[in-house]
């Protein structure tokens, strides 16, 4: 295998680890958990929360 | 009364003085491109040795650039990374080094660069022992960052640390690649790259410098102010880890798309090109999720001025990320190329998408850090937001309006072959065009000095109620 040929595998190998990713975020099972993820900085900031200071 | 939950004391102190430098470096930038934009339409206007349009253009980059967007980013970053990790800064000194290694950086960048030290590539002028200082400060940023996500006390990394985590590390790869040179006295070095090999890295360099420095740092302060000030959650969290691999993976290939028509491989001019078509993808879908974060809370850009910035620059990086890969086009970069539609271009993302998500993520974040309830004056906010848009839109569709008018001029040929116009001819069609571009820098620089006086207003309000803390630590509760 050349240096080149190599290039080519690390193409694929990119390729599928992007459509992994898509599949990874859109998997319906991950979805209450990057749903929390959003809310984090909403609901969990120890500042903002009532028991906090507000700023 | 329920006695506060134990939890981290952020560290405020660094943010507060990078929040106000990017402010003051905003205006001593801006200000220098005012005067440059002035010198083009008076040439004899500061025309000495030392401040003729050629040396203080470098500055003027360099300042808006690394000055005010550096110092922006700093301090956004520091900030979103303790509130999201909910810890504090680790290693607090080398934060402080970070802030006066910087600031040093500046200085003497406005020293050197009026001098005529440079080492002539863009946006990479400042010369070998700057350049050093430049790498010990971001590696200390780097140690800072990383180790504040290290020491977290939250299972998950929110996305914008990714944002701002990507342009950390490439940044640091950037700068080093991109200043390999060989000394020959304190003051001038050259590079050890020649030719077509060193025009690639150098645009390698500065179109990275674009999609990092000023893309993915201002994407991380995207996803935590805009949901943070509308009071929503991200409009998709999926997307946004899509938007992030797919945005890293292809902003690297870009940079080639400078050097149509040029020396450079004809193969590798098509492959800078068909990578900046292929990034409208990504950055549409960043756009998209920043503006419908706002679904179900519209009606609240009527009376939030700050929210208006966030959400305007979501719409000029919109236009400014559907126009780069038009303009990278190798047939419309034949019209575009060195005519000023490329300095309208820059400035749309500039002025549009950078500075406004940067200045509406200071004003939410500069009462936070001074332990205040908000901005000084809303109603200067607003004056604000109106300057920084109409000044925007006067000057990039001057710029637009220049830019295509050269292109034409410069292409059009007579039935025998010869050339319609001189140089000259389209130098002076472009007349008023550049009168139009002082106005509308003016209207922008008009308002950052407004933004001045609002934060000093907003720390003399801090001072009086006695608020500011150096870390956010509660006061002891009274029952």
């Amino acid at each position: 295998m050349t240096y080149y040929d190599w290039l080519g595998v690390l193409s694929v190998v990119m390729l599928v680890m992007f459509i992994g990713i898509g599949w990874w975020a859109y998997n319906p099972k991950n979805k209450t958990r990057f749903d929390d993820a959003a809310n984090s900085i909403l609901d969990q900031d120890p500042v903002d929360r009532p028991n906090g200071d507000k700023h | 009364m329920s006695h506060a939950v134990a939890h981290p004391a952020y560290d405020y102190r660094t943010i507060r003085h990078f929040a106000i430098m990017a402010v003051v470096w905003g205006i001593v930038g801006m200000a220098v491109g005012v005067l440059i934009a002035a010198q083009l339409v008076w040439p004899e206007l500061l025309a000495s040795e030392w401040t003729h349009f050629g040396r203080l253009r470098p500055l003027h980059t360099n300042a808006v650039i690394f000055a005010f967007g550096g110092c922006a980013l700093f301090a956004t970053s520091y900030y979103v990374v303790q509130r999201t990790c909910h810890t504090t800064l680790a290693f607090p000194n080398l934060a402080r080094f970070t802030f006066w290694g910087w600031n040093l950086v500046i200085v003497l960048a406005a020293i050197t660069l009026p001098l005529g030290m440079t080492t002539t590539h863009e946006y990479a002028e400042l010369e070998w022992p700057i350049d050093i200082l430049i790498a010990v400060v971001w590696i200390s940023y780097a140690i800072v960052f990383f180790g504040t996500i290290a020491k977290r006390n939250t299972s998950h990394i929110y996305v914008a640390n990714w944002f701002f985590g990507a342009f950390i590390l490439v940044i640091a790869v950037l700068h080093i690649v991109n200043s390999v040179q060989y000394p020959v006295s304190f003051t001038k070095s050259y590079y050890v790259w020649s030719g077509a090999m060193d025009a690639m890295i150098q645009w390698w360099y500065a179109h990275n410098a674009v999609g990092f420095f000023l893309t993915a740092g201002f994407l991380g302060m995207m996803y935590y102010f805009v949901p943070k000030q509308a009071g929503r959650p991200v409009y998709s969290y999926r997307l946004s880890i899509v938007h992030f691999w797919a945005l890293i993976a292809t902003y690297m290939w870009a940079g080639a798309h400078h050097l149509h028509y040029s020396a450079l491989p004809d193969w590798a001019q098509s492959v800078g090109m068909v990578m900046s078509i292929v990034l409208l993808a990504p950055s549409w879908g960043g756009m998209i999720n920043g503006v419908m974060t706002l679904s179900g809370a519209w009606h609240k850009l009527r009376t939030d001025p700050i929210l208006r910035f966030l959400v305007v620059s979501l719409s000029f990086y919109g236009m400014s990320t559907f126009e780069g890969p038009m303009m990278s086009i190798k047939t419309v970069n034949a019209l575009s190329h060195n005519t000023d539609w490329t300095i309208g271009h820059v400035h749309s993302g500039a002025l549009g998408w950078v500075a406004m998500v940067a200045i509406g993520s200071l004003y939410h974040l500069i009462p936070k850090v001074l332990g205040i309830a908000q901005m000084h004056s809303t109603r200067l906010i607003n004056l604000h937001f109106w300057l920084a848009t109409i000044g925007t839109v006067l000057y990039i569709a001057a710029m637009w309006v220049n830019g295509i008018m050269q292109g034409l001029m410069w292409r059009a040929v007579n039935p025998d072959g010869t050339l319609t116009y001189s140089f000259v001819d389209s130098l002076e069609a472009s007349y008023p065009g550049y009168v139009v571009r002082v106005i509308g820098g003016g209207f922008f620089l008009l308002g950052m000095v407004i933004m001045l006086y609002n934060v000093y207003m907003t720390v003399n309000d801090a001072k009086d109620q006695d608020a500011i803390r150096d870390t956010s630590e509660p006061e002891p509760a009274a029952a």
